[in-house]
């Protein structure tokens, strides 16, 4: 089926043609009068989070159920000669005990996990792990990149890569990429000819942007608990995918799937590293097997920073070249990034996708060191390419005299984004930022700067979706998606009760839960893009059972049926008209149901990318170092919002993620020990109440065609361009340029002096 | 986390008050041990007053209260997310003061009044806080969420119309990871508003009517205005 849709966002609409899978709604029209998608919907679950009641899977207290804890290795890099769990075994209270590493294991970071107890309470748990006894023979270790690519360096794989967490694989290491050392790479990309892109250019800019790690640190930390009946496990978990712990488990246990049941009523948050069961879950079924009891085992803070994962760190060259009249030639970025243990520090996806470039040159490498294993974090490479890519446009923009948003317009292919940035530039007062620099107090600069957002539509086919209409009129919703604290559960609800054309209230939503239908991993922003059209296909063929079993009783073909606003009526024909609870009425007992699974994207859609910019204002204490972000303007699309309130918190979460990230955050090992010296939340210091800024957030509605809402996800994007806006507002306000993540008060003055010494303060 | 922010308690006192609270458990605290006798290592009984009930129980004198809290009692309200006083998820108020539940011992606290997150709507109805939290979406994963609202009504409870910056003050002690910092401080002058403008008493809107769909200008704070929505046609329509 072909369907002419007119797509295309600001009042500016085109018809094209998409073919629409049958059984799948067509997307929504932007004339549609929605009732309540795109306003402001406060979260189903607001009261149980406000009251205490909402349930978390750290809260399930099970009968007889005994606590895990885990034993970690002090040292950064040894071998494992015995472990001796017997008098562990004999301690207080002790219900199950097991090793998580064997004799002859290396041991590859500080932290990493080397058994496990579960006993009668935490207290006594604790007592036992210190009844533990390992023999280790330490091993030279790296922890500091620069250190790690030196020729003779230890080395942290001796042999082939491998990583123990299920959360990130060395995928590259499986490419075959060549690796020296603890260097692997390069990842090559290569578009046009590099060469002649530097032979065009009228102005080269280059520089090194060095970028630090960054810990997920939910609130809530890894862990699950598990309770065994018979050869049946149920799991209550804190996971970004219920489905994908169940697999794993599945797959480790060496037990059907269908006798793991993985339960996630409400998640403390995630940010990119809470997949799958890991080394902790599997160790919490363990010991519940052995213990004959359920076992619950989360992981205290300062596990949760060494060995669960993080953004890592980038070193980046970065050399760019434009025309006098303002139009990129040649981009070329060499990444070195760290990860610990794990690979995956690419930092080229605003290289590649924010500005058009025609010769464009990447290479990436990973390179190991003793350290946590990283996991995908919010937009994976994205806010560390971003600071770099985004630090050069400026610097590009000076070299040419043009103001470095013009420069970035004249570049930008995505009319979204050039929409975006003309919202955002009249809002933080573009236009005066130079006459704002100088302030009543000697001490203070002000700066304005500017950063552009990508990300990628990237929902999909899988998941499954049941609505269920009753006969009372009221309607049920059923699938398996988890709800992080982006407000997932109030998204499909609103869903459903559009399409229906039902109050909420009306619509009763049950997620979370692996016996359900399937429901997507929450990673890579794809929950609402894959949820979201399963939910409104789900609730379309729920409708059209209702509409055929009313003309059933009318004796009418059921496409002459019509629901709409709540009235159910042949048009045209004054006889045939009930309203919805009448027409319900007319149902069997059992109501109607229908599962859905979500169509394929439409190929043909309008566009793929989502867009965003953010502009920074920033107050600079010359003095002192002293940064202050005073106000931020993100101006961001997701397709079509699907809540409006929601969407907002998310992007105020991603500016304020991206602040810390900026200002604060960095997990520090020391070189001597290998250890990380601040494992806790007040040394890894984040933004609290007295750091945020004014936040104001524009979102345009984009209708993209997609899929049958035209929604996508915001998590990501908006936390993609606020270090490099941050950074290039700094740089306005002191006259040079910030080369280095976090911005501490120290770089400030050094950059104070360069400028002075350079003349452009 | 300043001073102040937690009226007076500060994470030095309180490991001093834990100190202390050992050392003195047999004399100055309800427990079934005779005056001047040491607790421990062993459990020991004590009576909590949590919320107005009172919960008998029998723990070691290392065990937290907030371990007695949710592990013992059952109320999970209350989180421990850093385990060292530093991010204010466990705060409960004691004798109507906030105070971290992971730096204080449950013998410390024998007998007194402990107000945790399950205790301030009174007869199923929310306190205008919990309220103003869930219509500003002062929320997000919302494992913040009770320590949050309760530094919020301590200072609404001494300071009924605070500035935004005595709101931030507050709450500095309070860690939000997702983000959602200039919502809370709108929720606070929400539930301040509300209060002033029905002379103390609170307006007739039911948690079921903010839980639902109210139209949009009913939201709107100062901060509501700024923002832009996603379909202007469905808000054009309401408004």
């Amino acid at each position: 089926m072909s369907d002419s849709i007119r797509l295309g966002f600001n009042g500016n609409f085109q018809a094209r043609e998409l073919s629409i899978e049958s059984g799948d709604p067509v997307p929504w029209d932007p004339s549609t009068k929605f009732s309540l998608v795109g306003t402001r919907v406060p979260r189903l679950d607001g009261k149980a989070k406000t009251t205490g009641e909402a349930r978390y899977a750290i809260d399930v207290r099970l009968p007889g159920m005994q606590y895990g804890k885990i034993l970690r290795s002090p040292l950064a890099a040894a071998t494992v000669k015995t472990i001796d769990l017997s008098a562990a075994r004999r301690s207080p209270g002790v219900r199950a005990c097991l090793a998580l590493a064997e004799p002859g294991e290396k041991i590859r970071f500080a932290g990493q996990e080397i058994a496990a107890v579960a006993a009668e309470s935490p207290e006594l748990a604790e007592d036992a792990l210190r009844q533990i006894r390992v023999e280790y023979e330490p091993r030279p270790f790296v922890v500091e990149l620069e250190a790690a690519k030196a020729p003779n360096a230890p080395l942290v794989f001796e042999g082939e890569a491998e990583t123990r967490t299920s959360a990130g694989e060395v995928e590259s290491a499986k490419k075959g990429l060549s690796r020296k050392g603890n260097v692997l790479g390069p990842r090559l990309t290569n578009k046009g000819d590099i060469e002649d892109g530097f032979r065009q250019a009228d102005a080269v800019v280059e520089g090194t942007y060095a970028t630090q790690v960054q810990t997920h640190s939910a609130l809530e930390t890894h862990g699950l608990v598990a309770k065994w009946d018979g050869d049946e496990l149920t799991v209550w978990a804190s996971t970004q995918g219920i489905f994908s712990v169940r697999d794993e488990l599945a797959q480790s246990l060496k037990i059907p799937a269908s006798k793991i049941r993985v339960i996630t009523e409400y998640m403390g948050g995630g940010f990119g590293a809470k997949f799958g069961a890991r080394i902790e879950g599997l160790a919490a079924a363990r010991l519940a097997r052995e213990a004959g009891a359920p076992v619950k085992l989360f992981l205290d803070r300062k596990e949760e920073q060494l060995a669960t994962g993080n953004r890592p760190s980038s070193v980046q060259w970065i050399k760019a070249g434009a025309t006098k009249d303002g139009k990129l030639t040649a981009l070329h970025l060499v990444v070195h990034g760290t990860g610990g243990t794990n690979g995956g520090t690419g930092t080229s996806g605003p290289a590649k996708n924010v500005y058009a470039c025609p010769n464009l040159k990447v290479e990436e490498y990973d390179v190991f060191t003793n350290a946590g294993p990283a996991t995908a974090m919010r937009a994976p490479g994205h806010p560390q390419g971003s600071f770099a890519l985004e630090a050069t446009m400026d610097e590009l923009a000076a070299r040419l005299g043009i103001d470095p948003l013009e420069f970035r317009m004249r570049n930008d292919p995505s009319e979204v984004r050039r929409e975006q940035m003309r919202i955002g530039a009249e809002k933080i007062g573009w236009s005066s930022r130079d006459r704002r620099r100088q302030t009543e107090d000697p001490a203070i600069r002000r700066g304005v700067g500017v950063g552009a957002a990508v990300w990628y539509n990237t929902g999909g086919t899988g998941p499954r979706a049941t609505v269920t209409i009753n006969k009372d009129g009221s309607a049920e919703l059923e699938h398996g998606v988890q709800d992080l604290g982006t407000g997932s559960r109030t998204m499909v609800a609103i869903v459903a009760a559009e399409e229906l054309g039902l109050p909420l209230e009306k619509v009763s939503v049950r997620i979370g839960d692996t016996r359900m239908p399937y429901g997507p991993d929450s990673g890579g922003s794809t929950t609402t893009p894959s949820s979201a059209p399963t939910i409104r296909r789900a609730a379309y063929q729920a409708k059209q059972r209702l509409a055929a079993a009313v003309a059933k009783q009318w004796k009418v073909p059921p496409e002459k049926v019509v629901l709409e606003a709540g009235t159910i009526s042949v048009p045209g024909d004054g006889q045939h008209r009930l309203s919805w609870e009448q027409a319900c009425k007319l149902l069997p007992d059992e109501g109607v149901s229908a599962t859905a699974e979500r169509a394929e994207n439409h190929d043909d859609a309008w566009k793929r990318f989502i867009s965003g910019a953010q502009f920074a204002e920033v107050a600079v204490d010359i003095e002192t170092g002293k940064v202050s972000v005073e106000r931020v303007v993100a101006v961001h699309d997701c397709g079509l919002a699907i809540n409006a309130l929601t969407t907002e918190s998310q992007i105020q979460g991603g500016v304020i993620q991206g602040l810390s990230y900026a200002l604060f955050e960095n997990r520090l090992l020391d070189r001597a020990t290998g250890r990380m010296v601040n494992p806790n939340v007040e040394q890894y210091k984040i933004a609290g109440s007295l750091d945020v800024p004014e936040i104001e957030v524009v979102v345009v509605p984009v209708w993209d065609g997609v899929n049958n809402t035209h929604s996508t996800g915001i998590g990501e994007p908006a936390t993609v361009p606020t270090a490099g806006a941050i950074a290039n507002a700094v740089s306005h306000a002191v006259g040079a340029r910030i080369t280095r993540l976090p911005i501490t008060p120290e770089d400030v003055l050094a950059a104070v002096e360069a400028a002075r010494k350079g003349g452009r303060a | 986390m300043s001073g102040d922010s937690k009226r007076g308690f500060t994470r030095r006192d309180l490991v001093r008050g834990s100190l202390v609270g050992v050392i003195a458990a047999g004399a100055g605290v309800k427990t079934s041990e005779a005056a001047g006798s040491r607790l421990g290592p062993g459990p020991a009984p004590l009576e909590l007053l949590v919320n107005g009930t009172r919960h008998r129980l029998s723990v070691e004198p290392r065990v937290t209260l907030v371990d007695a809290l949710r592990e013992r009692i059952g109320l999970t309200g209350t989180k421990v997310v850093c385990g060292r006083g530093a991010c204010g998820a466990c705060t409960v108020l004691l004798d109507g003061e906030a105070v971290c539940s992971c730096l204080t011992l449950a013998h410390e606290v024998a007998g007194r009044p402990i107000t945790t997150i399950e205790g301030i709507a009174t007869d199923g109805r929310l306190a205008p806080i919990q309220e103003a939290f869930i219509a500003a979406d002062a929320l997000q994963c919302g494992f913040c969420t009770s320590g949050m609202v309760l530094s919020c009504k301590r200072l609404l409870d001494e300071n009924p119309k605070p500035t935004r910056e005595e709101i931030r003050e507050a709450v500095s002690g309070n860690l939000c990871r997702c983000g959602t910092y200039n919502h809370v401080f709108d929720a606070v002058e929400r539930a301040a508003g509300l209060r002033n403008a029905e002379g103390g008493s609170r307006k007739a809107e039911t948690t079921d009517a903010i839980a639902y769909r109210l139209p949009p200008a009913a939201y709107r704070l100062e901060s509501d205005n700024r923002v832009e929505t996603a379909t202007a046609e469905a808000l054009d329509e309401e408004a």
